[in-house]
């Protein structure tokens, strides 16, 4: 007898999506969270008094809303903001708009709105492709059995509707590089590096590395997952968190937080439980984690307990990230040139084009600040004015790019880089720096300690062609089982990856439930 | 022995001077990046020493790896298929290690030199692999190749000869036994193991002590008839013996590029090194798989009729073609001629009938062979001196 069917490790949004469809189909299931609140990287902070921050993952663009429905998120106190249009600020005020479909501004012609038109209409063919392969369990290289040949058919059904030329466009730029993509397809260069901006989002790589086209269509999956533009969740994502823990023990699951797992538990050749920092031990039949891998086989379950093949995958599975976020607290709403008030409620991005995208991640590669950054900025209070004390205002900002561990230390590191990072502002918005009444840095090394990734990574390790689909996130441990008997993964690390899509959750849940493994 | 050789790009052994001196045919081949000889004098003679009187084979090219640390005995139990608990201190396990798909990457030797000292001894190089297996372990690796000298010393006078060179008591080591003697004022370690099947030794030094050693030995046991053997005669013995040599009777895992052609230890006979009692070893579940789904091959053993070798043949039963021979030899002390073969399941079980397919030439003229052969259960040469302790006198 064990004390339950399944332990799930991380109450992030992926644990819990897994918890709730097992605890409906009837299964025992507990959740374990070493911090405080459920929600893992969907989680809202006060970081300044009365300034309360989405502090990790800020929009939501790309979760399936079949789960919405299966779970009844909006019963459960889930509430969306206004889709928004992505704003790329240029530094004369004549900023580029893209709003679904539509460009305008920064000089777009009508020859550029046609090339966006028609890419997008590639793209989306790509990434209709990428969701069938996402809302399955990904095939096996080798010995497939039916399930995955289904999966295989519908694949190639599906690459037999797109067209002739885009089949052949699919297979050549699957491998190269955001940059010669844009550049094929279009001359104007904001929009160019806007579109690039979302293809190194999150990643370790510039629009020159490879996979950026392959972390590009990721992204765009969102919008066949039903998903409607990107959008903030009211109350701070953290409030996605909690609807998805309400949901999940509405559904019977039961949530245990401020419970750090110290090791996976085994004994001859199958996981047990776990073992907690208050030394308490559980046990189950299964062992679920939303983990990333490095944490979770090297740090829970450790080298020696598994063959050495796979001890060697782990280690060389890479996550390392080039993401922080920059808080800002404000006396009151900051002006940026040429925006209406209104338009401040958008997602607002600066970018360098393409080449200075690619000047500005030099130095992270030698461990140093750039004085050239990506922002990915909201400012959420304009729509969720509970978010900060009246008539103040919060900036958040996702930032590329940042060294983990840069040569001068963090110590003297964040100051330097935070007068930095405001001063690129001031270009668009002169005088926000006057406003900001409380500033806060988070670099990769502080999610790591605070949210338990490795490295600060935002797909629990990078989503890179060798380290996807039927290869995530290394071979031998796909399909959400692992190597170890009684151990599977549901996490960002799993297939098919990172951002707040829930599909990983899902599909594992499914997956043990096909099996038949509890 | 690092010093590349004036005439060739290979390296020498600690014992390369004397081995040249005596290599009259001068017949050398390339064993690990090493130059060595494939035969001295001639092959059969050579072998005869073996099987008659003492044969002298420079192994130094082995690869040599010390584990130490307090993790040694784990480390190397996940490495390896087999218990390492069950080797005591001075002795030496035959061993072999899978990767994670339950294939084989090498045979070899696990020498235990204290509680948590071991020396492993194999043919590959498995610098890299061994590193790898040290993540999650305290361990020290140490490629120790070119600090240990070896010769073996092998056949029915080995152990008088050596007996002679200071090896006190050495006729009371059991099979697999390690002794520790010095010699010149440095260590000189001799196991009770071997290649050739019959009673021998391998005796390991540093390469200082090489060239001494070789020529005492050769001083000491010129009555016992001892003689200096190639790689050609080993080969012959080893046949003969029932030992299997990497790259030739199967791939090393970690070499093959083609999907299907590594082996699992079930696959070449060596399922008896598997011990599925130890909870975790690399291959294990792969391993357990197999057993439950049933291997590709079976490793068989072949008396086959006449004595024309069975190289390089096809293996038929009836019309079909089940098998490929990987080693052939016409046994001279057995009298037998013997191949190895990979027999696709369900056939080669011991007793089953087959045909070699021999092709063979004479002054250009090929001949096509139908050679009867017969599965066998064991070796073609078996000698009770082998495993008798104490070592009989000749
Ligand atoms: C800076 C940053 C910004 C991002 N912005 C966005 C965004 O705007 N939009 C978007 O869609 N995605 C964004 N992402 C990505 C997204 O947040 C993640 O991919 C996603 O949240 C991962 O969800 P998860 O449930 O798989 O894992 P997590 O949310 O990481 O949850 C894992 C949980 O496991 C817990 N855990 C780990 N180890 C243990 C242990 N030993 N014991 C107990 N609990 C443990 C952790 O505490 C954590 O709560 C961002 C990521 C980062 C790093």
């Amino acid at each position: 007898m064990t004390d339950y069917d399944a332990i799930i490790i991380g109450a992030g949004h992926n644990g819990l999506i897994c918890a709730s469809y097992l605890a409906k189909a009837g299964k025992s299931v507990l959740v374990l969270d070493a911090r405080g609140e459920p929600g893992g990287c969907a989680s809202t902070r006060e970081f300044a008094p009365g300034h309360h921050v989405s502090d990790c993952a800020q929009w939501l663009s790309q979760f399936d809303q079949s789960i919405v429905k299966d779970l009844d998120l909006k019963a459960a106190g889930l509430k969306l903001g206004k889709p928004k249009a992505t704003i790329s600020l240029q530094s004369d005020g004549d900023h580029l708009v893209i709003d679904g479909d539509t460009i305008s501004g920064a000089g777009v012609d009508s020859a550029d709105q046609a090339a966006y038109r028609d890419f997008k209409k590639m793209v989306r063919s790509f990434a209709k492709l990428m969701t069938t392969l996402y809302r399955s369990r990904p095939p096996k290289l080798v010995e497939q059995n039916w399930t995955d040949r289904l999966t295989l058919m519908k694949l190639g059904l599906s690459l037999k509707l797109l067209s002739r030329e885009h089949l052949r466009d699919l297979m050549r730029i699957v491998m190269i590089n955001i940059y010669d993509v844009m550049n094929e397809h279009f001359s104007h260069a904001a929009l160019k590096s806007t579109i690039a901006l979302d293809a190194v989002t999150g990643t370790n790589m510039g629009p020159r590395s490879p996979n950026t086209v392959y972390s590009y269509l990721h992204r765009a999956t969102g919008e066949h997952l039903g998903q409607t533009g990107t959008t903030q969740v009211l109350g701070g994502m953290g409030a996605f968190g909690q609807s998805l823990a309400t949901a999940a023990e509405k559904c019977g699951a039961k949530i245990q937080l401020g419970s750090s797992v110290t090791t996976i538990a085994k004994t001859d050749d199958r996981i047990t439980g776990v073992t907690l920092d208050s030394g308490e031990q559980i046990s189950a039949k299964l062992v679920i984690s939303s983990a990333d891998p490095s944490t979770t086989f090297r740090r829970l379950l450790g080298y020696h307990q598994m063959e050495a093949g796979m001890a060697k995958r782990v280690e060389c599975y890479r996550s390392r990230s080039g993401t922080a976020k920059l808080h800002l607290a404000l006396s009151g709403l900051p002006s940026f040139t040429g925006l209406s008030e209104t338009q401040l409620t958008e997602r607002l991005v600066i970018t360098p084009p393409m080449d200075g995208m690619e000047t500005a991640l030099n130095p992270m590669k030698y461990r140093e600040l750039s004085d050239l950054h990506i922002f990915d900025i909201s400012i959420p209070t304009i729509e969720d004015p509970g978010l900060a004390p009246q008539g103040q205002h919060s900036l958040t900002a996702i930032v590329h790019y940042v060294p983990y561990a840069p040569d001068i230390g963090w110590e003297a590191g964040k100051p330097q880089l935070i007068n930095q990072l405001i001063s690129e502002l001031e270009g668009y918005a002169p005088g926000i720096g006057a406003l900001v009444t409380t500033s806060e840095l988070v670099v990769p090394s502080d999610f790591e300690a605070s949210h338990g990734m490795t490295g600060g990574s935002w797909h629990h390790g990078e989503l890179s062609i060798d380290q996807a689909l039927m290869m995530r996130p290394f071979p031998g441990s796909t399909q959400y089982a692992t190597a170890v008997e009684g151990l599977y993964l549901c996490g960002a690390g799993a297939h098919p990856g990172g951002g707040l899509q829930g599909l990983p959750g899902r599909n594992a849940a499914k997956e043990i439930l096909k099996r038949g493994a509890l | 022995m690092s010093d590349v050789s004036r005439d060739t790009m290979l390296l020498t052994t600690p014992f390369h001077s004397r081995v040249e001196a005596m290599c009259d045919l001068n017949d050398w081949g390339n064993w690990m990046g090493y130059t060595t000889p494939n035969a001295y004098f001639d092959i059969e003679l050579e072998y005869f020493a073996v099987r008659s009187t003492t044969g002298v084979f420079d192994l130094s090219p082995m690869n040599k790896y010390r584990v130490t640390g307090p993790d040694a005995q784990r480390y190397l139990d996940r490495l390896i298929t087999r218990d390492v608990g069950k080797i005591g201190v001075d002795r030496v396990g035959y061993a072999i290690w899978c990767d994670d798909n339950g294939q084989v990457m090498d045979d070899g030797t696990i020498f235990r030199l204290g509680e948590q000292d071991y020396r492993i001894c194999s043919y590959q190089r498995a610098d890299d692999w061994l590193a790898w297996n040290t993540l999650g372990f305290d361990v020290t690796i140490e490629n120790e190749s070119e600090a240990v000298a070896g010769l073996a010393v092998q056949g029915p006078t080995s152990c008088t000869v050596l007996t002679l060179l200071g090896c006190t008591d050495l006729n009371q080591l059991k099979p697999f036994g390690i002794a520790h003697y010095s010699f010149e004022g440095r260590p000189l370690m001799v196991s009770r193991t071997g290649f050739t099947g019959d009673l021998g030794y391998e005796v390991w030094v540093p390469p200082e002590s090489a060239e001494a050693l070789w020529d005492q030995l050769f001083e000491l046991g010129r009555d016992y008839l001892i003689k200096p053997i190639g790689s050609h005669a080993l080969e012959l013995a080893r046949i003969e013996a029932g030992f299997l040599q990497a790259n030739v009777d199967f791939m090393p895992a970690e070499e093959v590029v083609r999907v299907g052609r590594t082996r699992s230890p079930f696959e070449l006979g060596l399922g008896w090194l598997v011990d599925f009692k130890k909870p975790l070893f690399n291959g294990r579940s792969a391993l357990l798989k197999e057993q439950e789904k049933g291997s590709r091959y079976r490793f068989a053993m072949l008396d086959v009729e006449g004595n024309k070798p069975a190289e390089h043949s096809f293996i038929l039963k009836g019309d079909k073609q089940v098998g490929t021979v990987t080693s052939a030899a016409w046994c001279p002390t057995a009298k037998a001629n013997v191949a190895y073969a990979q027999i696709e399941m369900p056939h080669g079980a011991v007793g089953d009938e087959l045909v070699a397919e021999i092709y063979y030439q004479r002054e250009l003229h090929w001949t096509r062979l139908l050679a009867p052969c017969k599965v066998i259960d064991a070796p073609i040469f078996k000698s009770p001196k082998r495993w008798q302790t104490p070592a009989p006198p000749h």
